[in-house]
This record gives structure tokens, sequence and C-alpha cells, in this order.
């Protein structure tokens, strides 16, 4: 195993939207590398249909206050409102940044970037739906990823492409450390790569590949967390995990919540519109928590349509034909491949899927790792995108704000850097830093073990679906609980077939599989100790939310031991106060 | 609407109706092989599952060195082309049911082989990097969007759905006899720029695929159009950038 040094000023871990919005930030400013386990263009965030919200006002009266209420609404007041207030109020610029980047927004009459319904989007703090979300027909996300991309090549971004991190580096201990670079894994060859540099931004994305049915790509296996979890830094609110109410059934790849923003409709196997009942006012487009709820209401009671009775339907059939070609091409041409039916004729089989990771490595506003309740900041550790948690999604992230929270806050987290990079020294790394990874990589391929990867990962899967994800009690908690402490113990006798040194996936699997399991377990513990409902945390025993006791956000620290440890850190309150949640 | 009966069937009950599907997939591991071999594998799936997990099944429980490239499994990331029984396709766009139960399976022409069906993309992104793929506009738009009409957005907007996944460039003939040809992908991006009513670069971009390795190589096999999972209609986009060139016309 070769092993190669680099020095940087800057490291930037992932090249999603949240990575390559930093890196523009970056370029021409610091010298930075940025490291991908992808092909930047391969990353989940094109895999975004539906949106990015932003109170343009160009098609109706919109402010971004009004956004900001829905979002600390949505999120059920779980959400840090400095933060979500910025995060609104940049909205507007940060669509504006994109379009002049080249983005090829869907445009109104006029000319002006369209806009579109939403999920939880309100005018006048939840009067009615709001046209807010700005898009490209339905791939909005290929767009973004893409326009992002194009940008940094024109700003001569340094990628090192199908590069895998494995670990992080410091220098000093305990309270005085300071990041220091990064251990990545050269997919082509097998070599190590240690990049010494002064600042490094985390922009890896979600974890969603914990659960069986699933929006999430296969490579969304939470490494940054991972990876940081395991240095020592506290994860926050890992129990929230949205499942977003579309997913096809079977497959949980998602059908955007454009669908319904465009007019279509959720029934049971009645046919009823059962959505009226649970959210008079907004109905299909009430927030993600509340619509997958609802399903699960409607299955339980035996309204659920199929064979196995497991599924509702969306329905389309009554929009006009070019409203569905012009506006949703993607998404129904995904339903005729999957389910070989025409979207156009035939409702449409869905049911919940895992898709979003509300929670993740803690950060400020400038995307400064905080490390714990008192938002202590890490020097030169920095996160952005999905992988972090601001905390502007709070409980249940609402549609749209996520592609909006990576490039605000992959801009920010970019910007910071960039700063903190020119005033400080370069830090000081030992040679040898890469031998916990080296030996590592040695122990798994002299393959003493006897687990298969394939299978634990399977197990964990079917677990966190079945018990762990849109409702939950303290019983099906502890079963998951039981069986994710178990498969960590199998994880630790796993075995890999390929020895070899060039594009070795099953490595890559194995470590990434490592991940998924201490945030599956940092995910279950904190949703057992949690005793009520908040959110897209749903405790079936603890049904009310309970603001007197659980207004705070949960720190989960992965001990030596392999064992959690939680503590709590305060919600940053604003001009909204909690009320109840009514839609 | 009416819901009385199921009107689909899908994946219904899995475990009720697998079928056995063959695999025969060549491979090459460059710290072992000499050169490429192939090998035969079984598997039981369910006939709505995709080729992709024929592959993952293969991978997962019976030999774990299969190598190949994946991601979204569902074809927006452009990471599993393949040759799938002779033509050029994504594993996960491509179901059982739809293509068979006998599959055969090898990396995409054109490009070296680097293990199973990984290939070194770096060729392909090269030419794609060559034909300036980012907006170039002399305007200060100021604080405000720029104004674009729907007929402008609409002038380019198949070869936005471009994903880089590289089925059309290795299914071009005169891209496999000739790696200098830009090829058709890089080509496709050039012209999601040259129409782009808010674009300024046309002209640079028309003298870099006026070259001798540029669009003029291309002989209108329609092979690239066939090949794309995204339905982009390939080789109109090349007359239309080829037109450009001879009439000076955007
Ligand atoms: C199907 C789908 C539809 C969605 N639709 C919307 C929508 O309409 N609106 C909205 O706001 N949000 C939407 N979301 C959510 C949103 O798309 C994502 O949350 C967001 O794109 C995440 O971006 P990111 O940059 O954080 O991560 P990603 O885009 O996932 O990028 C992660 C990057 O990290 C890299 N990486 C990971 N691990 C490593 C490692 N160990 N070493 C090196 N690199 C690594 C990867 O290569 C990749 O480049 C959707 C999500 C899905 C799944
Ligand atoms: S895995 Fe993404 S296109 Fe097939």
């Amino acid at each position: 195993m070769n092993v190669h040094y680099h020095s940087y000023d800057a490291v930037v871990v992932g090249a999603g939207g949240a990575g390559l919005r930093a890196a523009i930030e970056l370029a021409g400013e610091a010298r930075t590398a940025v490291l991908t386990k992808l092909y930047p263009t391969r990353s989940h965030t094109g895999a975004a249909q539906g949106g990015m919200c932003a109170a343009l006002a160009n098609v109706e009266e919109d402010y971004w206050e009004w956004h900001a209420f829905d979002t600390v609404k949505g999120g059920d007041y779980l959400g840090d409102q400095d933060a979500i207030d910025i995060m609104c109020r940049e909205a507007i610029d940060a669509v504006i940044d994109l379009e002049h980047f080249g983005l090829p927004f869907s445009r109104t009459p006029q000319g002006r970037i369209d806009q579109r319904r939403f999920g939880g989007h309100t005018r006048n703090h939840g009067e009615a739906p709001v046209r807010r979300s700005c898009y490209a027909a339905d791939r909005t996300g290929h767009m973004i990823l893409h326009t992002l991309y194009q940008r940094c090549l024109a700003k001569e971004v340094n990628f090192f492409n199908e590069f895998q991190v494995f670990d992080v580096l410091f220098e000093g201990e305990g309270a005085n450390r300071r990041a220091a670079g990064v251990v990545a894994y050269e997919m082509a060859t097998g070599d190590l790569h240690v990049f010494v540099s002064k600042g490094v931004l985390f922009a890896t994305g979600g974890y969603g590949k914990m659960f069986k049915i699933s929006s999430n790509a296969h490579t969304l296996t939470g490494d940054g967390p991972g990876v940081l979890f395991k240095a020592g830094i506290p994860m926050e609110d890992l129990e929230f995990y949205q499942f977003h109410p579309t997913g096809i059934y079977g497959f949980g790849i998602l059908l955007s919540e454009a669908a319904r923003g465009e007019g279509g409709i959720l029934r049971n196997s009645d046919g009823e519109r059962f959505m009226e009942r649970v959210a008079p006012t907004v109905k299909d487009l009430a927030p993600r928590d509340m619509v997958s709820r609802a399903i699960h209401a409607e299955i339980k009671a035996g309204r659920g349509a199929g064979p196995k009775s497991d599924y509702v339907y969306l329905d389309l059939t009554h929009l006009p034909p070019e409203q569905i070609d012009s506006k949703l091409p993607d998404i129904t041409d995904f339903v005729r491949t999957y389910l070989g039916i025409e979207p156009k004729k035939d409702p449409i089989p869905i049911q919940p899927t895992a898709h979003y990771a509300m929670g993740g490595i803690p950060t400020n506003v400038e995307g400064e790792v905080i490390v714990d309740d008192q938002n202590t900041v890490l020097p030169g550790l920095y996160a952005a995108g999905e992988c972090a948690c601001v905390s502007v999604h709070g409980a249940n992230r609402l549609g749209t704000n996520s592609l909006l929270d990576i490039v605000v806050f992959g801009r920010r987290g970019g910007k910071a850097m960039a700063e903190y990079v020119k005033n400080v020294g370069h830090p000081d790394v030992p040679k040898g830093a890469e031998a916990k990874v080296r030996e590592r990589i040695e122990q798994l391929k002299a393959g003493t073990g006897s687990e298969k990867v394939g299978e634990i990962r399977t197990t964990l899967q079917e677990s966190m679906t079945l018990d762990a994800s849109v409702v939950r009690t303290n019983e099906s908690l502890t079963d998951a609980r039981k069986t994710v402490e178990e498969l960590k113990a199998q994880y630790a006798n796993i075995k890999i077939d390929d020895k070899g040194e060039v594009f070795n996936y099953d490595l890559t699997e194995a470590m990434e599989l490592g991940h998924l399991l201490d945030l599956a377990h940092g995910l279950v513990v904190g949703a057992q100790a949690r005793t009520e409902s908040r959110g897209a945390h749903w405790r079936d025993d603890y049904p009310t939310r309970d603001d007197q006791n659980w207004m705070k956000h949960t720190l989960a620290h992965l001990e030596q031991d392999g064992s959690i440890r939680l503590s709590y850190k305060q919600v940053v309150a604003g001009n909204y106060q909690p009320m109840e949640r009514k839609y | 609407m009416t819901v009385t009966e199921s009107p689909a069937t899908p994946k219904a009950d899995k475990a009720k109706e697998l079928v056995r599907v063959h695999l025969r997939i060549k491979r090459y591991d460059p710290e072992t092989d000499t050169r490429p071999r192939w090998q035969e594998f079984e598997v039981e799936m369910s006939p709505g599952d995709r080729v992709l997990d024929a592959l993952h099944l293969v991978k997962w429980t019976q030999d774990g060195t299969l190598t190949f490239r994946r991601s979204c499994a569902h074809g927006v990331c452009g990471s599993d082309a393949m040759v799938i029984n002779g033509e050029n396709k994504l594993a996960c766009i491509n179901l059982i049911k739809n293509i068979g139960t006998d599959l055969t399976i090898e990396p995409i022409r054109g490009l070296e082989v680097i293990k199973d069906l990984v290939v070194d993309m770096e060729p392909f992104f090269a030419q794609h990097r060559s034909v300036m793929p980012y907006l170039i506009a002399h305007d200060d738009p100021g604080y405000k969007e720029r104004l674009q009409t729907q007929e402008d957005r609409d002038r380019f907007d198949d070869t936005t759905k471009c994903i880089l996944c590289a089925c059309c460039t290795t299914s071009c003939p005169i891209y496999w006899a000739n790696s200098e040809y830009v090829g058709p992908a890089a080509i496709v991006s050039a012209h999601r720029f040259i129409f782009d009513s808010r674009d300024d670069g046309a002209q640079e971009r028309l003298d870099i695929l006026n070259q001798k390795s540029g669009v003029f190589r291309c002989k209108t096999s329609f092979n690239c159009t066939e090949a794309c999972p995204r339905g982009i209609k390939v080789t109109q986009a090349i007359e239309e950038v080829k037109r450009a060139i001879l009439y000076d016309r955007v």
C-alpha cells in the first residue's frame, strides 16, 4: 500500500450541491482540494426533483418571513430560528446566484423564474398554499448539481475523483484539537493519501441506506458523520429522520411532492381522498411527517390497496396530459419503468420511503462544527449539506428546503473556511498519520472473520424500516436497538472477498457499513430516550409534543466502548412561539 | 376515479414468483488476469427487479470481487452504463421481466477497462471539459435574474437532461475507431450552452467543434440516439451544431 502526502489550505470532502457550492467560494481564495468518492455529477443532489424554495414573489405575493414561519412550524419548533431566518432571507440571493451561474429554471410567460406550490409552504402564516418553489421541470437537483459542477470547471477547481475519505486528522488533543486534514483511499490504485490542510469541510450527504425502503442512493452511507462520530464529535438530532410519503411501492424511488403541488391527490383503497380528513386546509400538501403518518394510519385501518393492503395511491389521472409531460416528465417515466403502468391512466401505488436526515454533524450558521451543548467550535472543522445539522429543519424538513440549505450553508461554510485559513498557520501532522486506516484495511483483508457485509446490512435495513421508521414505540425501539447492537458485534468479525488493490468496492462497502451501524445506533438510542412525538419522530406510546421537557436538541456521543451517551442542547428561540401544528 | 381493484400488480408478492437469472459477465482483474475472461452466475430474483439488483445479488451473496460502479439505482446519476446483451444500457433502469433472464454483460467499449465493468472515465470527462461546458455571459445582470422566454428556454431543454453516463459516446463506431473524436456526449454538452439565449460563448465552442476531432467526424449512424437512456435526440443536437457552424447561425 503506497502512501502519498499532500498539503492544502482547504479540503472539501464531497462534491454534491453543498461541497461544490463551498468549493466555488474557496476557488481562487485558498489552495483547495475537493475529494469525492463519486464523480461529482454522480452525487445524489442530482436526484432531487421538485424544487428549491425562495420568496421571490415572482408569481404571487410572498415574503421571506412567511417562509421562515413555515419552516419553523414545519420543523415542529425544534429548528434554530436564527439559522432559519438566515436561510430564508439568503434564499433569494441563492436562487439569483444559481440563475447567474446558468441554471436553466422553468420560466413564467414573462420570462421570470417560475414558482410552484410545495408541501407546508403557505401564504401569510398558514392561510393557503403559496407558490414559492423555484424549479426546472422535475429535475431541479440535476440542474443544480450540473450547474455548480460547471461553475467549478470554469473556476478550475481541483478535484480528486473517486477518493474516499476514511479518517479525519487533528492537531492537538482533547479540547485543544484543531482540524489538520484527512486520510483518503484512492479507488483506482488502493493507495492512501494523507491530505494535510488547515481547514476541512465535510459535505458527504445523507445516510438513508440504513433503511430498506429508501429514496437514497446506495452510496449514501453517512461517511462524514460516521468518521467524526468515531473521532469523538457528537451527532445532533439523529432520531429525526424523514420518511417521504410517496415512494414507488416496493422500490422506494421518490415521486416528488411536486406531483401533489401540480394537483395530484392521495387516495386509499376506497378511492377516498383521506388527506381531506387529516389536514382540511392544505390537504395533500400537508408536511411530510403528517402525510406519511396518515398513510400509515390508512393502511393500519385496513384501507390500504393491493394484495397485502400495504400501499395507497397517488392519483394524477385527472391532470391534463400536457401538464404531466411538461412539469413531471421524469417521475412519470420512473413509474412507467419500474411499475409498468401509465400514470396518465392509472393511479400509482406508493408507500412512505426513508428520505432525509434532519440530524447530523452539529454546526453553527457559519458551518463551523460544534462539539458540545455550549456551542464550542472545533477550529478548522466545517460541515454543510445533508450531513450537517444547523439546525434549520428541526424535527421535520419542508420540501425544497434542502436544496436551499445546501446552497446557502455550502456558500457560508466555504466563505468562512476561506477566511479562517488565511489567518492560521499550517498544522503539524506527524508522519504515519495514516497508520490507523492502514491497519484497518490490512485487518479486513487478512480476513479471519466469518460475517458477510451484505447480510449485516440487509438485517440492519429491515430492522430499521420495521422498528424505527414512521411510527415508533418503546417496544419497537428496544427491538431495533438490540438488533443494531448485535450487528455491531458481528461487524467486528466481518470478512471480505476482495483482497485486491484496484477498485475494491468490497472493502469500501465494509467501511461504509460501519458508519451506518454507528449512526443507526445513535438514532435508536436517541429515539428511545425521547418520550414525546415531534415532527418526524412519532411515538405511539407518547403521542403528544412535550415542550416542557423536550424542546431541546439531542447530542449523541459515541463512546470508546461503542456505547451511546446522550446529552442535550438548547433550541434557539426567535419570533415564533410554539403552537399546535394544524394545517 | 374508482379503485375497487388493484389496477397494477407492482412487485406483488416477491417470494411467489422468483425467476432464475443466468448472468455471463466479462471479467478482468488487472492484478491477476492477463486478459479478460467470462464467468457465469445464477441468481434467483423477482422479474420486477433490475439488472443492477442481479449484479448486487452476485456481489453480495456469491462473489464480492465482482466490480461495477453504481449509485442512485434509478437512472439519474449515470454511474452504471454497461453493455447488456449487446447494447449500451444503464443496469438500474432495465428490469428482468423486460430484458429476459439470460444476461450477457460487458464493460462499455472505447474506454480502457480497469477492472471488470469499471472503465477509465477520465478521457471521457476530459472531452466534456474541452467544450467549455459552463455559462459564458458577458453582461452584468446585477442583483436580478436574467429573463428568458419559455421558447428560448425550450430551445435547449433536451440537452440539459444529459447525465454524462457515456452510453452515447461509447456506442459510436467513429469513437471506437478514433478516441480523439470529441464524441456525442461532449457535443450534447456544448449544444446545451450554444443554444442558451443567455450565453455568449457560442463562437468559441463552435470553433472548438469545427476542429478535426470535432463534430464533422460524425457520420450520423444514430447509435448514440438509440443508446441514450434519457431519450435525448443526440443525433439531432449534433446536426444542429453542424448547421450552426456551416451557416454561422445559432
Ligand atoms: C430522490 C430525492 C429527491 C429530492 N428532492 C428534493 C427537492 O426537490 N428539494 C429539496 O430541497 N431537497 C430534495 N431532496 C434532498 C436533497 O436533494 C439532498 O438532501 C441534498 O441534495 C444533499 O446534498 P449534499 O450536497 O449534502 O449531498 P450529496 O449530493 O448526497 O453529495 C454527497 C457527496 O459526498 C461525497 N462523499 C460521500 N462520502 C464520501 C467519502 N467518504 N469520501 C469522499 N466523498 C464522499 C459523494 O461522492 C458526493 O459527492 C431530495 C432527495 C432525494 C433522495
Ligand atoms: S445507478 Fe445511477 S444511473 Fe444507474
